[in-house]
């Protein structure tokens, strides 16, 4: 039985590290390379070695695919091309080929620069790494070899961010990377059509989670940055350069704009600027109202926003700082947030999901005294607000999307095991498919069951539909023709077409049976009670009685003779084709009944 | 079966029947029909109101309201009008789609899907949808902006058009001729279509799967595969294979056509479009220098981009950088933006720009450093701006509406101006006629960049479709070149050719079919 296997290297049960194995129909394909934000050794990236242990890994996968530029779906990907060593196609759209590589140097800078790592990929590397690349459209359809091709979806998380179709043959496989399902100020809702694929693998960061109105929470996140700021305090929100930042950025610029508010906003990092220019130029890939807007008003030019400089840490009065990276754990947002958490009129604002193991998650649950490097220990006084703004899909949003590509089966991953386990249910009870949670390492096989191309020849077609009543969709229909299997093709054609392609004799199978009919009359007289009967029963059939005294119902053939010892008996011989055993039989059973009493 | 709805070879619209699927393949709208139409100026033109009436042989004058006369050409006073598509060879309600190659051939989309009872759908690129609608827009302000009073239409009374002088007296189908269209009919058109991307592969009622691929002669043109199981028609229409600013064309995907759909070749096949392009560059300089100014009557998007980013390579070279360029046109700063923001469709080099992340096209700079400036028209801020000598890139290019009429009736007088042609649409010749007499210089320098014979037969050659089928005018040498037996297709089998209003029945059998056998019967 054909199936498709499931291995997840990274995200299985945890959110961080993507990187999904997939065998479909011979193919292997992986889904992201991406690194894990709570780890700083070996388990930061997934592990190759499960592909193979020796050799180069362009052996063993027909193409790699990565879903979105978050670190933690392409980190790995220079050290996985270059170090590991992978020279097959990596595809992507083309805002992640812009972006991935910006987001990639910035984070071999934090490791190698800062905490000065040795051992890690290089400029180079990244720079060679994206030359294995091929951008892709939406919804263009790209032949990877053959058999195997992949079609990208808008998934709406952040900019160019998709969801891939894998296809081979009948069976499919669809995976979501991150999606959001509700537009938002900057991007549209991920959307695919109804392409029932074999297996759904969907991210499931929020599970269990029903996010209230957008609205709601954009005017909470407003109403606590203003508070802080009319009480003299400062507003740390750290972010990633690129996503978020910007939705935020918006959504401050307005506000400020509409209240004529004075207190400065910044914005850390030179990313900033890059980032919204990349953002300009992707605009085909934003919301409905920013493109149709954008001759008139760029969105992305903000007038209240300015570049951050490290002295305006330590100005008096209060400001906002957008600073990266967004789960504070490494950077110019945890060096803010160092300065500024011992003031209780401060505020830290976590808009996005913060991994295991990263100041963001532990001060997000509870705790307000924090080891720091050198056994420092740092007291959190400010006040810390999480308010979800990451654009995943909410449990709704993930049972909307499965609705709309209506898949056989689901399997979860980018979440945390207990919240799967509840959203695994829900999908079993509403859906009635499988629902798959593998762990890390685990591998997941499904059974599919494709139904087999078969070319037919349309002089065959034509003919067999031809035979008898017009063809209904209510009522199966018998159809004879000789299937060829040659060269890795089926072609259904007739049996002529058959016979002289193979250049094989035909041979006929023939059945003749003896049917006793007491009836003391002549043999032609027995034959004529014969044809009455039948032309009175079957009235659709060709029934003739040939001047040979012998009856044809259709192609079959029936003659009556005499018995050679009893005279009162009557010997039928009904002789008919293999093709027409199921005609011959009943005809058979039918004379086998009897013949009426003669009238005459 | 084909049906041929329009004449025109590089403005075609075609209808294909294929497996009980109606599919129209563009439709373009022959715009030369305006050439026999007075300008519309945009401020009181005491020339052209007080051009004579026409007078026949016999004296009579009825028509010296609907006709005048202007340098022995004679001309319809009257709102210009369009030569539409066949609309009667076959119900076009029963069109199931439309597919759209490039910008220029959708301009007859709103007649077809507001007049005719159209109900399918329409499928082009996302670039060729908005920059359309950019052209649409253009042409719908131009004409509207100059309400006319006059309406004729006495002249088209068959009885009166045979008495009157060439071109006028072979002008075809006259009474089809008809008025331009409305935005609001604009924006019901173009909500009928739907986005498609470079081979995505869009299923027609299960029977039929149509694919656009790059074209290379615009951004986001596309040629067309219609194909079922077994049979594959190639639809190519408007391809370049020059290196300009969209992406390359696809020609791999061609292959293994049972047909090909031949249209859009260029309209001068003799100019080269490099050396054009030197041409007017250095006539541009020649003009400026002298103290003259330069005209370029030209659409708003398209080739313009080319010479804008030719020009931003030359003028600093050619000491012209004090010179101000001028872009105007309803649409102006529109297609500008709108050239920035389709880096997926473009070719390689301004895609690995936009990496960077700088902007593809380098008028953004231009435009930064004041050197080019655009105005949605004459009026406002421009005549404020305004400063001479210049060069104005403007429309429309058959010279009969647009901004373009102005400064044809300003600089024409002096011969230190120079008015450059650039767009293949219109003869010069003709464009010119109802400004006669110029003393303007004129500099023809058409810059087509679709195929050209040797190109074709390249690209024949290396796709090998079993049956090539194209317009009638590909299948001769050009009436004016008639020597010239290198201007036509020339291959093996050689070509079926089709004119205005004539149904084709394509050659394509079928011996197979696809269907599919569930699992249950193969393991039995």
């Amino acid at each position: 039985m054909p199936e498709i296997k499931v291995t997840p290297l990274g995200a299985g049960q945890d959110v961080g590290r993507s990187c999904i194995l997939v065998s479909i129909a011979g193919k292997n394909v992986m889904l992201d390379c991406g690194m894990h934000m709570g780890y700083n050794d070996d388990r930061r990236f997934p592990d190759f070695s499960y592909i193979t242990q020796n050799g180069r890994l362009t052996d063993f996968l027909d193409c790699v695919i990565i879903s979105h530029f978050h670190l933690d779906h392409c980190g790995a990907l220079p050290f996985f091309s270059e170090m590991v060593g992978y020279d097959g196609p990596i595809y992507m759209t083309h805002p992640t080929k812009a972006i991935c590589p910006i987001l990639l140097e910035d984070y071999r800078k934090i490791t190698v620069d800062k905490k000065g790592e040795t051992n890690f990929f290089t400029s180079q590397m990244i720079k060679d790494c994206m030359k294995k690349v091929v951008a892709v459209h939406l919804h263009q359809t790209v032949q990877v070899d053959e058999e195997l091709e992949i079609k990208a979806y808008y998934a709406g998380h952040v900019l160019g961010a998709a969801m891939f179709q894998i296809k081979v043959g009948c069976e499919s496989v669809v995976y979501t990377g991150d999606y959001n399902m509700t537009p938002d100020r900057h991007l549209g809702a991920a959307w695919i059509d109804k392409c029932r694929p074999d297996l759904l693998i969907t991210e499931s960061t929020y599970a269990t989670t029903i996010r209230d109105s957008k609205r709601c929470r954009e005017r909470d996140f407003l109403k606590k940055v203003h508070e802080t700021v009319e009480r003299g305090g400062k507003v740390l929100i750290p972010v990633f350069a690129l996503g978020r930042a910007q939705e935020l950025c918006i959504l401050l610029e307005t506000f400020w704009e509409r209240m004529n508010l004075k207190a400065p906003i910044y914005f850390s990092t030179g990313l900033t600027e890059k980032a919204n220019h990349y953002y300009k130029l992707f605009i085909t890939w934003t919301n409905q109202k920013i493109r149709k807007t954008f001759v008139q008003r760029n969105m992305f030019e903000f007038k209240h926003i300015k570049a951050f400089d490290r002295a305006f840490a330590d100005n008096p009065g209060p400001m906002v700082v957008f600073a990266t990276p967004g789960m504070l754990h490494a950077g110019q947002s945890l060096q803010i947030f160092r300065k500024w958490a011992g003031n209780e009129k401060n505020m830290v604002i976590m808009p996005g999901y913060c991994v295991q193991g990263t100041v963001g998650h532990k001060i997000l649950s509870g705790q307000r005294k924090l080891e720091m490097e050198g056994r420092q220990i740092l007291e959190v006084k400010m006040q810390v607000e999480y308010m979800s703004f990451s654009a995943h899909a909410d449990a709704k949003g993930i049972m909307q999307l499965i609705r709309q590509a209506e898949p056989r089966n689901v399997l979860l991953v980018h979440g945390e095991a207990k919240k799967m386990e509840f959203l695994k249910q829900k999908i079993e009870q509403e859906f009635h498919v499988n629902c798959y949670m593998p762990a890390n390492g685990e591998t997941t096989t499904i059974f599919t069951n494709p139904s087999i191309p078969v070319d037919i020849s349309l002089g065959l077609l034509k003919r067999e539909t031809a035979i008898g009543p017009l063809p209904d969709v209510r009522k199966p229909k018998l159809m004879h023709g000789t299937l060829i299997m040659k060269d890795n093709s089926f072609r259904l054609v007739s049996p002529e077409q058959a016979l002289k392609e193979l250049g094989l004799a035909e041979h006929q199978l023939r059945f003749t049976c003896r049917v006793h009919i007491q009836d003391p009359r002549k043999e032609h007289e027995t034959a004529l009670r014969v044809y009455n009967h039948l032309k009175g029963i079957l009235k659709d059939y060709s029934v003739q009685h040939l001047p040979d005294g012998s009856i044809t119902v259709e192609s079959i053939l029936i003659q009556a003779t005499a018995h050679s010892e009893d005279q009162g008996t009557k010997v039928l011989l009904v002789s008919w084709t293999y093709q027409d055993e199921e005609l011959g039989s009943y005809l058979t059973s039918l004379l086998k009944k009897g013949l009426p009493p003669s009238t005459s | 079966f084909q049906y041929c709805l329009s004449g025109h070879p590089t403005l075609p619209c075609n209808v294909l029947k294929f497996k009980s699927t109606t599919i129209m393949l563009d439709c373009g709208l022959d715009m030369t029909s305006t050439l026999n139409f007075l300008p519309l100026p945009l401020v009181q033109s005491p020339r052209l109101s007080k051009l004579p009436g026409w007078v026949l042989k016999d004296g009579s004058t009825f028509l010296d309201k609907e006709l005048k006369e202007c340098s022995g050409h004679v001309f319809v006073d009257s709102v210009p009008e369009f030569c539409l598509p066949e609309t009667e060879l076959l119900d076009l309600s029963t069109v199931d789609v439309i597919l759209i190659s490039n910008y220029h051939c959708m301009m007859a989309l709103p007649y077809i899907t507001e007049y005719t009872g159209f109900t399918g759908t329409v499928y082009a690129t996302e670039p060729t949808v908005q920059i359309g609608r950019l052209l649409m827009e253009e042409l719908v302000n131009s004409i509207e902006r100059v309400p006319k009073a006059q309406s004729a239409s006495m002249w088209k009374n068959k009885e009166v058009q045979r008495l009157l002088p060439a071109p006028l007296k072979d002008a075809v189908e006259v009474s089809m001729w008809r008025k331009c269209y409305t935005m609001p009919e604009v924006n019901a058109a173009l909500s009928k279509i739907q986005l498609v991307g470079y081979s995505q592969k869009i299923e027609l009622f299960g029977a039929v799967q149509v694919t656009p691929l790059s074209s290379g002669y615009a951004l986001g043109s596309s040629n067309w595969i219609i194909q079922s199981h077994y049979e594959k028609v190639s639809y190519v229409s408007g391809s370049s294979l020059l290196t300009t600013h969209p992406q390359p064309m696809d020609q791999a995907s061609l292959k293994n056509s049972d047909v090909l759909i031949l249209t859009g070749l260029t309209q001068i096949p003799t100019a080269n479009p490099d050396g054009m392009v030197g041409e007017f560059c250095s006539n541009l300089a020649m003009t400026v220098r002298n103290g003259g100014n330069v005209l370029v009557p030209c659409y708003p998007s398209g080739v313009i981009y080319d010479l804008l980013e030719c020009l931003y390579q030359y003028i600093d070279s050619a000491g012209l950088s004090s010179v101000p360029f001028y872009f105007i046109s309803p649409v102006a700063n529109s297609s500008l933006e709108f050239s920035q923001i389709f880096a997926e469709w473009l070719c390689h080099n301004k895609q690995t720009k936009v990496y960077l992340p700088e902007p593809p096209f380098p008028h953004a700079e231009l435009i930064q450093t004041n050197k080019l400036k655009h105005y949605p028209s004459i009026h406002g801020d421009f005549s404020n701006d305004f400063k001479q000598p210049c060069v104005v890139f403007t429309g429309h290019p058959s010279l009969r509406f647009g901004d373009v009429v102005h400064f044809m009736e300003l600089w024409g007088k002096s011969s230190l101006n120079t008015v450059i042609f650039t767009e293949p649409d219109f003869s010069y010749l003709d464009a010119l006629a109802p400004y006669q007499p110029l003393a303007m210089k004129c500099v023809y320098c058409p810059i087509d960049t679709r195929l050209n014979f040797i190109q074709v037969s390249k690209l024949l050659k290396e796709v090998q479709p079993l049956h090539v089928v194209c317009p009638e005018q590909y299948t001769q040498p050009p009436p004016t070149q008639s020597h010239r037996t290198d201007l036509m297709i020339d291959c093996q089998p050689p070509p079926m050719s089709y004119h205005r209003a004539e149904v084709l029945t394509l050659p394509y059998k079928r011996r197979y079919e696809k269907i599919e056998i569930m699992p249950d019967v193969s393991n039995a």
